[in-house]
């Protein structure tokens, strides 16, 4: 039961070039995602690929230069820029990659409380920051006396301590102590036992295949792929895009072999499949014709020849 | 979708879709245009400017006369235009002045140590604490009055901000990655002040130059009014308006009025520019 | 040749030390890495030793000569962020000369294009950038590098080729190379000896 679905995202900012002409970027073209209830999806992509987009377009709170097109539906209804507002932080949560999103003014205790619903918010609070082995002192903190692992825990903990039925995280474990992101990431796990969908945005693949149950492979601005985790084992056979297995084996405990090319500027317009260039199986029908999303083996795939 | 687009007519009536910053290049050159008009006007109505009529004492806005006459029958357009490119003289070199001193006082903090930073912050603070105004006002007393006292008045008083500014820059850039690898690429001080840090700093530069120009012009025609800054024959706006406040019972209101407005339509200009500049180097709008 | 820090310690203002008289060595031709988890110091180490800051106490030599305070400096540091490792105001074809030109070939092993020199830095991804300012530091008097989780914020595609790329060089001319880094995998698949941050800071 999808609990969350975007279709046909399209997200485009218009940039100064040079002094006084502007453009129109595409960052995110033709994106199609969902999310069942109690699932926990990873995004994983090039940093700086427009995955944070991704996830500030389901929040709504895209920068004032972005132009949003596509749909997005949440429980079955589309959702607008008011319904958005209405859901932000109460249904949908959202960590934030940035470590400067918490109140300067605050202590983070009383900012992790706000968030908490139901009877007793402080002894939720409590709970949260001892599974996230936060010193009890913590609460007391200004998030200017955090350093950066322990701010990255409370931006966690503010969302988790909500009843939010879907959680979007980018990049919540980045920069983190190796056991305390298997311990974030587990947390997070459980709250998918208990009903919560999670969204997380990562270029840490290997974190996310131990907890995600299923994975989106962002490419140029869409999602190419969407596998169980599972399929990213081996040398990556059971993968369906070609770009999906490049980036397992160019992992450095695997092949550690790259391809050639890189990613497509967003400058840059084609007609066809954005990894054309780069692909050992194109054809001409790849140049000419962009491949649409479509179902292969318990996943999805934008690949005129994937089997 | 969320699309924003300005549309403007044009005389050719076209539509034409301007962005903020092809808008502040408008405006720039509306100024500019201003600028230079009231500059050519000033010194083609030099002698109008000055010569008195006394058969036509007190007139109202005519044809003859778009801004009347005062009461010695002198044109109150000329008067105005002339006195608009004195103040704006004046305002030009005290706010370029403070600006100088502001960036001399701002670099020497960040750059000669800890007690230097000390000193000159203390001495910011100092000044900051104090009304500018009232200090302004001491000074163009005790420098005599005059030209010189209004500069220094002027100068002496607004570099403060701008010096802070400048000061945070400069130590910022000076912990900057790309200024310390520049650095150990082999590159000298002086190199890396003037090609790295300079730069940086020109835009904050002009933007202090342009806020602080319209300032200086209004703070100059009030130290005139109140009877210090330039002489009666040297008709900066000040001393328009302060002559003609004793006529204002009497209803005439042109003498005040119009160049009071000419005044601020001249100030609001160079403020918009000031304004649009701030917003295209502020990185957050910069993209609007 | 050899670079070598002795007795190091390093601490902020009157913060707790960060490391206490520590020795790291590197040979010309060996790739170290040195694994750590994040924010415990490894960059502060990394930029010692490439003589960014200097160490409260203990001296960093290259062959028994402390490294020079100017001119072009023979250990070439490359941060994690290229983005403010390069003057946002200048084009990228200056910021590629600064210290050096290189020629089309080293341009060309990097997959660096020409077009991408007459843009702005805010106009290239993370890695077009990485790659450029690796190139910076590969001039002719380079003899050792210091790499701070440089691919850190890129994807595996990504740093598979750079890396691929920059171990070539190294080789090539024989530099020593110091790879900071959290990833254990990456640094167990590229290093011929590994520091573990734990056991050097006891």
């Amino acid at each position: 039961m999808a609990i969350l679905e975007v279709e046909n995202l399209s997200v485009s900012f218009l940039r100064y070039t040079g002094m006084f002409k502007q453009q129109t970027i595409r960052v995110i073209e033709d994106l199609h995602l969902s999310i069942n209830k109690g699932e926990m999806m990873a995004v994983v992509g090039a940093s700086g690929s427009g995955k944070s987009l991704l996830a500030h377009a389901i929040l709504g709170i895209l920068p004032e230069n972005a132009q949003m097109s596509g749909m997005i539906r949440y429980c079955g209804e589309t959702l607008d820029p008011v319904k958005q507002a209405a859901l932000r932080g109460r249904e949908i949560a959202f960590v934030p990659q940035s470590v400067n999103s918490l109140d300067p003014l605050m202590r983070v205790g009383a900012q992790v409380r706000m968030t908490a619903k139901g009877k007793d918010p402080i002894a939720k609070q409590r709970e949260v920051f001892q599974r996230y082995r936060l010193p009890e002192n913590v609460e007391r903190m200004y998030p200017f006396q955090l350093s950066g692992g322990m701010a990255r825990k409370v931006l966690l903990a503010t969302a988790t301590v909500s009843d939010a039925q879907v959680i979007v995280a980018d990049e919540p474990t980045s920069g983190m102590h190796v056991d305390d992101v298997k311990e974030a990431l587990q947390q997070l796990k459980e709250l998918t036992n208990q009903g919560c969908a999670v969204l997380l945005i990562t270029h840490d693949v290997e974190a996310a295949l131990e907890t995600a149950h299923r994975v989106a492979v962002f490419f140029a601005g869409t999602i190419v792929e969407i596998a169980p985790s599972a399929d990213f084992s081996g040398d990556g056979e059971r993968l369906r895009h070609p770009y999906s297995r490049a980036l397992w084996s160019a992992l450095p405990q695997n092949k550690f072999m790259p391809i050639s090319g890189a990613q497509p500027h967003p400058n840059e317009v084609r007609e066809g499949c954005l990894f054309a260039e780069h692909c050992p199986l194109t054809t001409i029908d790849c140049k000419n014709k962009r491949p649409e999303m479509r179902e292969l083996r318990e996943g999805m795939v934008r690949c005129h020849h994937a089997t | 979708m969320m699309e924003r687009k300005i549309k403007r007519f044009t005389k050719w009536k076209f539509p034409i879709y301007l962005n903020r910053r092809q808008r502040a290049l408008l405006s720039v050159f509306f100024a500019v245009c201003l600028l230079v008009a009231v500059g050519i006007g000033g010194t083609l109505l030099e002698s109008r400017a000055l010569s008195t009529s006394l058969t036509e004492r007190n007139v109202p806005p005519s044809f003859e006369h778009p801004f009347g006459t005062d009461w010695l029958g002198r044109d109150m357009f000329a008067r105005t235009i002339s006195g608009l490119v004195l103040s704006i003289q004046v305002g030009l070199i005290g706010a370029a002045s403070s600006v100088l001193i502001a960036l001399s006082l701002g670099l020497a903090a960040a750059t000669w140590g800890r007690t230097a930073d000390r000193i000159i912050s203390w001495l910011i603070d100092l000044f900051l604490s104090l009304p500018h105004l009232v200090t302004m006002i001491l000074i163009a007393f005790v420098s005599g009055g005059g030209m010189k006292g209004v500069v220094l008045g002027v100068a002496l008083t607004h570099w403060t901000s701008l010096a802070r500014v400048i000061r945070a820059e400069v130590l910022q850039l000076k912990s900057a990655e790309f200024v310390q690898v520049s650095r150990r690429l082999g590159k000298s001080r002086w190199w890396v002040a003037s090609r790295h840090i300079f730069p940086h700093l020109i835009p904050q530069l002009l933007v202090g130059l342009l806020l602080l120009f319209p300032h200086a012009i209004l703070h100059e025609a009030s130290i005139t009014f109140l009877g210090l800054g330039l002489s009666p024959h040297q008709p900066a706006i000040g001393i328009i308006l302060s002559e003609s406040m004793r006529y204002l019972s009497t209803g005439m209101w042109w003498l005040t009025v119009l160049p009071g407005l000419a005044l601020l339509t001249v100030v609001r200009a160079f403020d918009r520019i000031g304004d649009h500049l701030h917003l295209m180097l502020d990185p957050h709008r910069s993209q609007e | 040749m050899l670079l070598e820090g002795k007795d190091l310690s390093f601490r902020y203002h009157h913060g707790p030390w960060l490391f206490r008289e520590i020795d790291v060595a590197i040979r010309s031709g060996e790739v170290v890495g040195l694994l750590g988890q994040n924010g415990c110091g490894k960059t502060t180490l990394g930029r010692i030793l490439a003589g960014y800051d200097n160490p409260i106490k203990g001296k960093v030599l290259m062959n028994g000569l402390p490294l020079p305070g100017h001119g072009y400096c023979p250990v070439q540091m490359i941060f994690q962020h290229p983005e403010r490792a390069v003057n946002p105001r200048w084009r990228l074809s200056k910021t590629i000369t600064e210290g050096w030109v290189p020629d089309n070939d080293l341009l060309e092993k990097f997959n660096v294009r020409k077009e991408w020199l007459d843009r702005w830095p805010n106009e290239l991804s993370g890695g077009e950038l990485q790659r450029i300012c690796i190139v910076r530091a590969l001039g002719p008097q380079t003899r050792f590098l210091i790499a701070d989780e440089i691919t850190a914020m890129l994807d595996a595609i990504t740093q598979a080729r750079i890396f691929h790329s920059l171990l070539q060089i190294v080789r090539e001319r024989n530099l020593g190379m110091l790879v900071i880094s959290h990833d254990r995998h990456l640094i167990k698949r590229i290093c011929d000896r590994i520091i573990f941050w734990e056991n050097l800071v006891h």
